[in-house]
């Protein structure tokens, strides 16, 4: 019985239960006339039964399913010949691999070695007894919680808070999600990093100025060991960023002040849109126009007046990520100069102060914390940008400031390294994980000075 | 007084002439910003619209026995294996003679796509009798032959420089003239999946990949986002730190840069909870990672939008908080939770980096049947696409890019309207 | 409202000069009989005229949107240093009325002011009539005080400078400490004329909002309720300062404060629903109201 049907059982027996908790409810009440004796509607005496039911079953479903398999390959491994159980742990994975692959199919090859095609019986055998033992189990929980929630129903009995905290605990359930996540994102990024960091230090690593990841593959092969100095990326990173906010930051700005200050209704109407648009293409399309229409044309240009200009240069990575930004930085913006009191306005314009006067001396600086933190926000966007950079800024670490070069960035390498078939922990894929945990830090620190700031900034005015 | 007035007045035109040099940036900043747009949408447009037309080449195929090399009455397999490719060339060697140079046979052969066996196959195969007969059909041209009919070969280039060389234009110019090549609605760009070949690739594998990867991540991340948001709004005490944490959190998650929910994905589901690489069930699971705070934050708004008011005559009514929250304010907050939803599934559409950690860039031809197959994404398939040298593929990736395009403004459109027939004010 | 006429004995009967304000002493107020009687008068009772007048304004309609119109062809003259309190219930257009005096409606989108404007007889909303210049002629002071987030000196310097009245810093020196100490503020901030301007108290705060309109030694300083966000010793400061800038300033005054209208002006003008009711001496107002809607007013039937 596999795990499908089993949950779809559970779900029939889940109607059954409040069919029948409703029922039971309104059978005890009806010795006393009827059904204002109850403490709660009936129906939320039918969704205790349910919860009794489905919630303890469900957990058990879940512990069984996650535990089973490790179980099983433990007792397959305790049960194979010594040889094979005292052989390189990396064998006995392997071995393992072709085993639960075997059993997985179904099909045992009668080709492979006698000992597999043993431990690949067994572990169909222990799997097939696992799989009948775990829907027992189920069945026998949720019955046992059926019985033990019909047992309790009386017209005293409070189904509605017992249904209701419940509820609230699911929703407290859900809303941490997001602390595991980042437990999540934390643990699986800095687990690999420290081992990473135990093949190559750390301040190689953030010191060094050689980036080439590739390690040889057989050892035999000439190419070294790889070296990981993430200065060029830092470097390349850096570089892309500082021109894309060039660019996001003035227009962005100057877009929001204009919508804001200036346009009349029906300007607003039709740029606000205008500028949602832009926010809303995928970066993926933007990587696309990047490399193919943005850097032949700086090309085309920089070769028409004598320079040379790589096909990836960053400017076309850093332009186009730019115009990505641009309304990032504006919607930002324009929340930010929209929180300025109209009483501030008013006070200069009464002074007999133009707009723009009004503007520079009066709105900017009363916004400017709000400004630097939409600033922030915006810069842990470029340096976390991804897709634009790998269509359009190429994988030549090269040190350099010269715009029109070719750079590469940390999430390049990132999805270069991890992108294709790789073995999980050689120092190339955990190379990636080194580069995610840098990311991840500088952006988080971004994120939450920014976060700080604008929230300090909203409350000055609310 | 008058003093003061003289000097205001001498300072004015300067301080105009700043104020409009000022109004002028904010106003270029603006059209600089939609005419990149602009650009964007037409240069896509440009180069994609083609794409939806193809190239056909009309064949008059002789379905000789010996040709093939079975007869009518073959059974099934044999007429599988028959030698449809030989049909193709006797039919392009019937129609341009004298074709005798290797360079310009294997030329010959690629006039038309490899699909074109395939499609006598297809026909064969549904009607046996034809075998014997003479049929005129329409088949694919190659994607070289397709991107000349389109325009995109310059004639005029040297002759080294160019992918058709002169002979094979004497051909095309002759098929042209006597019109046996024909545009026509691209329907394989629709129905079928990834190829190598570029006239056979299509989207369908990736739209139904995008598909059952949104309907996962629409199934987790609403119920969660939701109940989330509804515990942070209603039910959650104030200024407590578990709580305080969980905004944060929630804060933060929204700026952490896609790839690196990438990296979570591919440590924690694929190599821990071993969930299988490249299906639509981890994608979806990471994209609900990635969606939960945008949910979780629109809907907190539009659970804060809803007046306190109606909850208070509820709780008078003598409902449980619970009852109040389920019967009164998510109803009324609905819309513009679904707002929000749609918005968040929106951008989960277009995301591309993360997917690309987790093995969603493997070429897949086959159509995913549900949410455990190997599968591509519409965003992934125009990376893949545009990293092809072909001339043609560039056009299947803006093609690609317009139909992504399109679902993501029929969603908006969605969104905004929902929000204009349900705009309530207070 | 039915109330309205069994109180009236409570009250001194005033002297009926007026039509209007006789005859229907003992009807109930109803807004459209009200609003009928205010379209048909042509002129608000009382003194609304004067020789030589600072402002001179005649048949002003203002629309905001153009649907909804909020002033009703207000006449009304006010003389040189004087203080002219404007009164009434919320919504009537007081504020909108003064607003008009230096053209902030111009800020508003959709708001549009029709009639004849005149300042020394200029006019207001005449074409080479420049907002900037005339809003350095007319200063305003606003309801809640809002100095810029800027230090105290600054916030006294931004006029001098955006209109480039000095050229060199001792000058300007001179005017802030000038203005704040014709604000009455000086001594109080004089230590820490670099701190912000936001961290004074409310009453210090409106003071300062005073010495940066008078700055830049305006002719006219418009006030919208001044202290109606402040407490009542802040209140009192504020009051005796005005006494003060009468010498030198025409003040014009939006208060929901009938004492305080009693108190500080000279002339009081009465708005209701949009239109100009009455105008006389303030005393007169006060004490011998000659329309029944003034007169309900200042004996607090409806406010």
């Amino acid at each position: 019985m596999n795990t499908s049907i089993i949950l779809l059982l559970l779900l029939v027996l889940a109607a059954f239960s409040y069919f029948f908790g409703r029922k039971r409810a309104l059978a005890v009440s009806n010795g006393n006339r009827g059904v204002n004796k109850l403490h709660s509607l009936p129906g939320y005496y039918g969704n205790l039964v349910v919860v009794w039911c489905l919630l303890p079953s469900l957990i058990a479903l879940m512990l069984w399913s996650f535990f089973s398999p490790t179980f099983i390959s433990q007792n397959v491994i305790s049960s194979l010949p010594a040889e094979i159980q005292n052989a390189d742990p990396t064998k006995v994975n392997l071995f393992m691999n072709r085993v639960e692959s075997m059993a997985k199919a179904g099909a045992i090859d009668p080709t492979t070695d006698p000992a597999q095609q043993e431990a690949a019986r067994r572990y169909m055998e222990l799997q097939a007894n696992s799989n009948l033992i775990k829907a027992v189990l189920v069945f026998a929980i949720a019955g046992l919680g059926m019985f033990w929630a019909f047992r309790k129903i009386a017209p005293n009995y409070r189904a509605r808070n017992q249904v209701e905290k419940v509820i609230v605990g699911i929703m407290i359930f859900c809303a941490s999600i997001a602390i595991v996540t980042t437990l999540g994102i934390i643990l699986s990024v800095l687990f690999e990093s420290l081992r990473f960091f135990q093949t190559i230090p750390l301040t190689e690593f953030l010191f060094g100025t050689h980036w080439s990841p590739q390690t040889a593959i057989r050892t035999d092969q000439v190419g070294g060991s790889g070296s990981f100095g993430a200065i060029p990326l830092f470097a390349g990173t850096l570089l892309i960023s500082v021109i894309a906010l060039a660019i996001a930051v003035p227009v962005g700005l100057m877009s929001a002040i204009y919508l804001s200050e200036y346009a009349s209704k029906r300007v607003r109407a039709w740029v606000k849109p205008g500028l949602e648009i832009l926010a809303g293409i995928p970066t993926v399309v933007y990587g696309f126009f990047a490399a193919l229409t943005v850097a032949p044309f700086i090309r085309t240009i920089g070769e028409s007046i004598g320079l040379t200009v790589a096909s990836e240069s960053a400017l076309a990575a850093g332009l186009v990520m730019g115009v990505m930004i641009i309304p990032f930085m504006s919607s930002l913006s324009d929340d930010v100069i929209n929180a300025v009191p109209q009483a501030m306005r008013d006070g200069s314009y009464g002074m007999g102060a133009t707009r723009s006067e009004t503007i520079k001396q009066v709105i900017l600086p009363a916004a400017l914390p709000g400004i630097v933190g939409a600033f922030l926000l915006a810069a842990s966007r470029a340096i976390g940008e991804t897709m634009i950079v790998v269509m359009a800024a190429g994988l030549s670490a090269n040190l350099t400031a010269n715009p029109l070069e070719a750079v590469t960035t940390v999430t390049v390498q990132i999805v270069t390294l991890l992108t294709g078939d790789q073995e999980f922990d050689s120092p190339k894929t955990l190379a990636a994980f080194a580069l995610g945990l840098t990311l991840f830090v500088l952006t988080l620190i971004l994120n939450i000075f920014a976060l700080r700031i604008v929230r300090k900034y909203r409350e000055q005015y609310e | 007084m008058s003093n003061k007035t003289e000097l205001v007045r001498a300072s004015l035109a300067k301080r105009y002439a700043r104020e409009k040099r000022f109004r002028f940036w904010g106003l270029a900043s603006i059209v600089l910003s939609l005419a990149f747009l602009a650009i964007l949408l037409t240069t896509i447009f440009m180069q994609g619209l083609p794409a939806f037309t193809q190239t056909y080449m009309k064949l008059e195929v002789d379905l000789s026995a010996e040709a093939l090399g079975v007869d009518a009455n073959a059974p099934q397999d044999k007429l599988r294996a028959a030698s449809y490719e030989t049909v193709v060339m006797n039919a392009l060697t019937t129609r341009f003679p004298g074709v005798t140079e290797r360079k310009q046979k294997i030329a010959l052969k690629k006039l038309v796509s490899s699909s074109a066996a395939y499609d006598l196959q297809a026909m064969v195969m549904a009607d046996p009798k034809l075998i014997g007969t003479k049929q005129t059909v329409w088949v694919m041209a190659d994607d070289d032959i397709d991107t000349y009919f389109k325009g995109n070969i310059d004639r005029n280039q040297p002759e080294a420089d160019r992918r058709i060389k002169d002979f094979q234009l004497t051909w095309l110019d002759d098929l042209e003239a006597k019109g046996e090549v024909e545009r026509r609605f691209n329907v394989t760009f629709f129905t079928s999946g990834d190829s190598r070949e570029p006239e056979q690739a299509g989207i369908l594998s990736a739209l139904m990949g995008s598909f059952y990867t949104m309907l996962v991540t629409l199934l987790l991340s609403f119920p969660i986002g939701v109940a989330a948001a509804i515990y942070l709004e209603e039910f959650a005490p104030k200024n407590n730190p578990f709580v305080d944490f969980i905004e944060v959190n929630i804060n933060n998650l929204a700026a952490v840069p896609s790839i690196v929910f990438g990296l979570l994905g591919l440590a924690v589901f694929i190599q821990f909870f071993g969930v299988p690489r490249s299906t639509a069930l981890v994608g979806g699971l990471v994209l609900t990672l990635m969606t939960l705070p945008t949910i979780i934050i629109a809907s907190r708004a539009a659970l804060k939008a809803v007046p306190p008011s109606i909850r208070q005559a509820a709780y008078g009514m003598g409902a449980s908080r619970v009852q109040t929250v389920f019967h009164h304010t998510l109803p009324l907050a609905m819309p513009g939770i679904l707002t929000g939803t749609i918005i968040g599934m929106a951008q989960a559409l277009g995301e591309t980096a993360p997917l690309l950690m987790i093995g969603m860039v493997a070429f897949i031809v086959d159509i995913p049947q549900g949410i455990t197959d190997p599968a591509a994404i519409l965003p992934v398939q125009i990376y893949l696409w545009s990293d092809s040298p072909e001339r043609a593929f560039t056009e299947k990736t803006s093609a690609a890019i317009i139909v992504l395009l399109f679902f993501l403004v029929i969603m908006n459109l969605l969104a905004v309207l929902l929000r204009k027939r349900f705009e309530r004010r207070w | 409202m039915n109330t309205v006429a069994l109180t009236n004995d409570t009250m001194p009967l005033p002297t009926a000069k007026d039509v209007s304000a006789a005859s229907s002493k003992d009807q109930p107020l109803d807004i459209q009989t009200i609003v009928e009687e205010l379209k048909q008068a042509s002129q608000p009772v009382g003194v609304p005229f004067l020789d030589d007048p600072k402002f001179y304004t005649r048949d002003v309609d203002v629309f905001y949107n153009q649907a909804k119109q909020a002033i009703f062809g207000v006449d009304l003259d006010i003389g040189k240093n004087e203080v002219i309190a404007m009164i009434g219930p919320s919504g009537c257009g007081k504020s909108t009325f003064l607003r008009c005096l230096n053209r902030m409606n111009d800020t508003i989108d959709g708001c549009k002011v029709t009639g004849q404007l005149l300042l020394d007889g200029e006019d207001i909303y005449g074409k080479d009539q420049d907002p900037v210049l005339l809003r350095a002629r007319v200063g305003m002071v606003f309801q809640k005080p809002n100095p810029f987030p800027k230090s105290i000196y600054d916030n006294v310097a931004y006029g001098p400078r955006i209109h480039g009245l000095t050229t060199n810093r001792s000058e300007l020196d001179d005017i802030v400490e000038d203005s704040l100490k014709k604000a009455g503020l000086f001594n109080e901030v004089k230590d820490r004329l670099q701190s912000p301007g936001t961290g004074l108290s409310g009453g210090q705060q409106q003071r300062l909002c005073i010495a940066r309109a008078i700055a830049v030694s305006p002719e006219v300083i418009l006030m919208d309720e001044p202290t109606s966000a402040l407490d009542p010793i802040a209140t009192a400061t504020i009051e005796e300062l005005i006494d003060e800038l009468r010498q030198s300033f025409t003040i014009c005054i939006v208060t929901h404060s009938m004492q305080q209208a009693a108190r500080i002006s000279q002339r009081t003008a009465y708005f209701h629903l949009g239109y100009l009711v009455e105008v006389n001496k303030t005393n007169t107002v006060f004490t011998n109201p000659q329309h029944r809607l003034t007169e309900n007013y200042i004996t607090g039937r409806f406010g």
